[in-house]
Parts: C-alpha cells; structure tokens; sequence
C-alpha cells in the first residue's frame, strides 16, 4: 500500500511502522530502555513525549521561516524544554504516582533523540499540518515500541499487565526482566525478531548502531541530517562535519527515494 | 566518607550506563573501536565534570535567588550546550594536544542525556557543589569504564558468527545486559 507522501495518514503509518522510531531508527533508547519497568510507565513516557514532540514540530514549523539558518539548533532547544518544562509541571500536578516513578527521565525528554531529530529533518523543512501529523505518529510508533517493550518486561518480570495478576499463582515472577539488565535483553530480542521478519519479507534488517544514526548524541546526527538512520557517522564525523546539513538531507531524500 | 561512599556508588553500583540507562547512545555509537571508545570516555569526563561545577554554582547562585528553580531545564541545556563550544574553542587556541586528543568527540556530548542527567540528579539529591562535582567525575569514570569494556567485546566480536538477526544492534543489546548482570556484583560494595 503506498500513500500520497506527506499525508496525515501516511504520516502516522510512517511513524507507527516504516520508519518507527525504536525498532527501525534506534532513536531514543535511554527513555525507552529506563521508563519500561512496567506497561504503565512505558506509555506514560511515550504519551508525554509524543505531546511535546507534536507540539513543538508545529511550532517549529510554524517559525520555521522566522527562525535563521544559525541560530535554529538553540532556538528548537528553548522551545522543545519550554514544552518539557510544561508538561513537568502538568504531570506533577495531575499523575504525581507516574511522575514520581518516571524522576528525572520527563526533564530529559529534552535531549531525546527523537524530538531533536524530527525537528531538523521534518519540522524545519515542511508545513505546520504535516509536521504536526508527523510528531504525531512518531510520537505513537514510540509510544507502542514502549508498551510492547514494557509489557513484556511487566509480564515475565513481576506476572502482571498494568498492575493486574495475570499469571497463574504457580509462576515465579522472573525479577531481572524488571531490572536493568532486562531492558537490555528485552530489547536485543525484540529487535531481533523484527529483523527476522524484514529479511523474511525480503527487506533489510534494521540499522546497526555504528552503521545507523548514533554518533553519540542527538545534536550532532540532528546537525548532519542523518536522523533517517541511514548512514554511519561514528568514526567519520569530523569529516562529515564539513559537509553542509543540506547536501547531506538531499543525499538522504535520494536514497528514500530508492 | 560520605563523598566517597557517593563516588563509588555513582561509579561502579549505580552506573550510568548500565543501571541508569544515561548516554546510551554514545555507549552504542562510539565503541567500535576500543581508541575512539576512550577518546569519548575521557571527553565526556572533562565536560561532564565541568558542567556538574557550573551548572551547580548557577542553579546556587542565580536560579535559587531568584526563585526561577523551574527554569533549571533550560538553563542547564543551554548552559552545557554553550560549556561545549567554549570548551571546544578554548581547546583549541591553548592546548592544542588536549584538542587533538578530544576534539572530534566534544561536539557529540552537547546533548548526552548524561550530562544534563547528573546535573538534574545533583538538584534532585540537593548534593553541594562539591559533593556534586565529584559525583559527576564519578559518574564519567563508570561510563569510561563501561564503553572501554564494550569496545574490547565488540572488538572480539566481530570474529564470532552471530545469527543474522541478531547482527549489529540486538547482539550489543545482549552483550549490554550480561554487563549489566556483572555490575549487580558490586552492589555488594554497599
């Protein structure tokens, strides 16, 4: 099924499933590996990262004429944290169970991956209606990566889905899904087994992370316009600092386009 | 002693990347090789230090003051943002080795969620300046440690048959999780 591109359904779609940002990008993985505890965090985390994601790609879009070339980095940080620091206070007022848990990761949503990148390599570029839809859907593609990710630990971990017992009483919860290294192996496994079902259906597995978009933060692929996930930056980036942000955006639009 | 008792936990029982989950994408991206791994781990200690001084000494000195603690998000990551081109800049006119040796991993810290972590998590713990500083080496010495580990595995690793699934990302995740694993050992330093 192909969509007209820029779309709001293939906007959503595409969040969701083309190019979600966890499983496909690998964008965002120190809220997605920390706030899986439990189903309930997970999709407090991705709901409250999807509101300020959608909000600030439409306002980013919307001063996108206004703001200059230079200054664009310093001017989407003040308004993605203006968004954060409001929701801060939302969630503090109104689910202080779900703030207290998720601590220090809601102040951190400022340096996820995914905002930062979605807003240089959408929001800046295209109109507010699509830039809203696709803050939208990558906001829900990150928030289902997170319920799947946090029910399975839920589940094996402590034999509960959203605090309710689900398992039979003769289940010894396995304690470690809940701990950190849980996250970890949860997630290689999940990844995993999207893998196999893209080289099942022929297409290629997702992104290594050498090969894909981590180059040890979130600035510099949002700098180089590398957060499509497609091209290796890790040992290069000195080099590939030269190159301007657009010849590298044209060059990612080309391969897309394959 | 409680100084010390802070370090360690911040360093080995409660480290930054293996428990707490912060810098993650810099533990993936740069530990290729086991030399650019320590370049980052030396770069995220010099500013990860620094900034847990100045963010502690502007969140004393002028947000409480003025009552604006709320701020303390923005001001914080556009304190860091600018630490790093200062630092950058200041490199490389008077110490050119030091730049050498760190240059290209400096611009690739300004948003590690680690530095902007500690700096929110000294405020949380309402550690002292001090106290605060030395959390934050602390805590770059544990990343240190964990991504100079990963590289020396993943350096290995690449002579292993691994599943085809399983290739780049997923078996870094598994690798990452039996180091986690080893950790939990030094909660026994409690």
């Amino acid at each position: 099924m192909r969509l007209k591109k820029d779309t709001p359904a293939e906007r959503i779609l595409n969040g969701i499933y083309n190019e979600n940002p966890v499983f496909c990008l690998i964008l965002g993985m120190c809220p997605t590996l920390a706030t899986t505890t439990s189903a309930l965090n997970g999709v407090g985390m991705g709901l409250s990262t999807t509101i300020i994601l959608t909000l600030a790609e439409l306002i980013i879009s919307l001063l996108r004429k206004i703001i200059p070339d230079r200054m664009r980095m310093p001017a989407y940080i003040v308004v993605i944290a203006s968004f954060v620091t409001m929701v801060d206070f939302l969630m503090e007022g109104f689910t202080p169970g779900l703030y207290k848990s998720l601590g220090i990761y809601i102040p951190l949503i400022v340096v996820n991956c995914i905002i930062m990148g979605r807003a240089e390599a959408y929001a800046g570029k295209m109109k507010p209606v699509s830039a809203f839809f696709d803050g939208l859907g990558m906001g829900l593609g990150f928030t289902i990566a997170l319920f799947l990710l946090g029910s399975v630990r839920e589940i094996i971990g402590a034999g509960t889905w959203f605090g309710m017992k689900i398992t039979p009483v003769s289940y010894v919860p396995v304690n470690i899904f809940v701990l950190a290294p849980g996250a970890f192996l949860v997630l290689g496994f999940l990844v995993a087994v999207m893998n196999r079902l893209k080289i099942g259906a022929g297409r290629r597995p997702g992104v290594d992370p050498a090969q894909g978009n981590m180059c040890g933060d979130c600035m510099s692929c949002m700098k180089l316009g590398l957060c499509t996930g497609r091209e290796a930056c890790t040992e290069n980036a000195a080099v590939k600092e030269a190159v301007p942000a657009d010849a590298a955006a044209k060059n990612n639009e080309g391969k897309e386009g394959v | 002693m409680e100084i010390i008792m802070i370090a360690i936990t911040a360093c080995l029982i409660n480290n930054v990347v293996l428990s707490q989950f912060l810098g993650i994408c810099a533990f993936l991206g740069v530990s290729q090789k086991s030399d650019s791994a320590s370049g980052m781990g030396m770069a995220v200690t010099f500013v990860l230090t620094l900034s847990s001084l100045v963010c502690g000494v502007i969140y004393k000195f002028l947000l409480v003051p003025f009552n604006v603690e709320y701020l303390k998000t923005i001001a914080f990551i556009l304190i860091v943002a600018a630490l790093v081109q200062f630092v950058e800049m200041f490199t490389k006119k008077f110490v050119p080795s030091l730049y050498e040796a760190l240059g290209i991993y400096l611009p690739l810290i300004t948003t590690n969620c680690a530095v902007l972590g500690v700096a929110l998590l000294n405020v949380q713990n309402d550690y002292d300046i001090l106290t605060g500083t030395v959390h934050g080496f602390a805590t770059a010495i544990g990343f240190w440690l964990a991504i100079v580990i990963l590289a020396f595995i993943r350096e290995k690793m690449v002579f292993n048959d691994v599943p085809k699934p399983f290739r780049g990302f997923p078996i870094v995740m598994i690798t990452s999780a039996l180091m986690s694993i080893a950790f939990f050992g030094f909660a026994a330093l409690k």
